[in-house]
């Protein structure tokens, strides 16, 4: 309140001071979300032209790829902050840890059944032991597994430990993702974007593709915030900051 | 524009199931995953407010 300019950001790693935070931040990047999500489905239906080999089937490419993109760069965004919370011993870590896990899963999720949907017209098979598909497989499966042992664990200080120490040895997982076309003779096609070589899309195809990218990065943070307050809560619900929070939260909705 | 009809745009050249099934689970992964955070966050809420009501409770 008293001085604006000097942002002490050390203040928000604690879950009361981040928690009003994220607040304020979530509408921000929910409605940047929906506006480039909006902009990159015009793109995307009604200016990227037809595929001359896949004709209207490719267009499945504009949820299917950043979905598929999202899922591996949440997987290694969860693993870093499991891993600022294990050598910095950081609740805040943590939670984050926990709060971005169902989002990388859903992700995953639908980079899977997308995958489906454009694999049948193009190879003719909803699903094939491939490479690429199997390892995005293992990907739900680790998803699932960093989950699944921190509702097992009771004690919320070993959840949050035994759950990072798993994310943060299935972080190999991602590299052998991203390099399987390179790596195997896989029946996914190879990379349409590439830091080296000049796109293999058209112009508007792959402007589409990165607004929706960037849509869902804005996604995943909006959801990721508003998951990071419904941990807070639920672990400050006996402490008199949560109970007085929460006071607040319900003034403010009504 | 590549599209003459509203049928033509659905149709997809074909390749409408594919298409609009990738675009509709899609939207509906990410309108519940909305809702169900909204609904969390009202529970978490809720969920505070237990032990205060546990206090009086326990009282009478």
């Amino acid at each position: 309140m008293m001085d604006r300019l000097h942002i002490n950001w050390f203040k928000y790693s604690s879950p009361q001071a981040f928690y009003p935070l994220a607040g304020h931040l979530l509408p921000w990047f929910a409605a940047a979300a929906t506006l480039l999500i909006g902009v990159g489905l015009y793109l995307g239906f009604f200016v990227a032209p037809t595929d001359f080999q896949q004709g209207q089937s490719y267009r499945i490419i504009f949820v299917h790829v950043p979905a598929a993109w999202m899922s591996m760069f949440l997987y290694v965004m969860m693993a870093m902050w499991a891993g600022f919370g294990l050598g910095l011993n950081a609740r805040l870590s943590f939670m984050m840890a926990q709060a971005i896990a169902p989002t990388g899963a859903l992700f995953t999720f639908i980079a899977l059944v997308t995958g489906a949907m454009w694999g049948k017209p193009t190879w003719g098979a909803w699903w094939v032991w491939d490479a690429r598909l199997t390892s995005e497989l293992i990907l739900l499966f680790l998803y699932g597994g960093v989950m699944l042992l921190r509702a097992s664990i009771d004690d919320l200080r070993r959840a949050d430990r035994a759950s990072a120490v798993f994310a943060l040895v299935g972080v190999v997982n991602v590299p052998i993702i991203y390099f399987s076309v390179r790596w195997w003779n896989t029946l996914h096609q190879g990379a349409s974007v590439s830091m080296t070589a000049a796109p293999k899309m058209a112009a508007t195809m792959l402007t589409a593709m990165l607004i929706m990218t960037l849509g869902f990065w804005l996604y995943s943070t909006a959801v990721t915030l508003g998951r990071m307050r419904c941990v807070i809560l639920e672990r400050e619900r006996r402490s008199a900051w949560g109970v007085h929070q929460a006071h607040r939260d319900v003034l403010e909705v009504h | 524009m590549q599209w003459g009809s509203v049928s033509e745009f659905m149709a997809m050249g074909g390749y409408g199931l594919y298409v609009w099934t990738s675009f509709g689970v899609t939207a509906l992964c990410m309108l519940w995953e909305v809702l169900a955070l909204w609904r969390r966050h009202a529970a978490a809420i809720a969920g505070t407010r237990e032990p205060i009501l546990d206090h009086g409770a326990g009282r009478r």
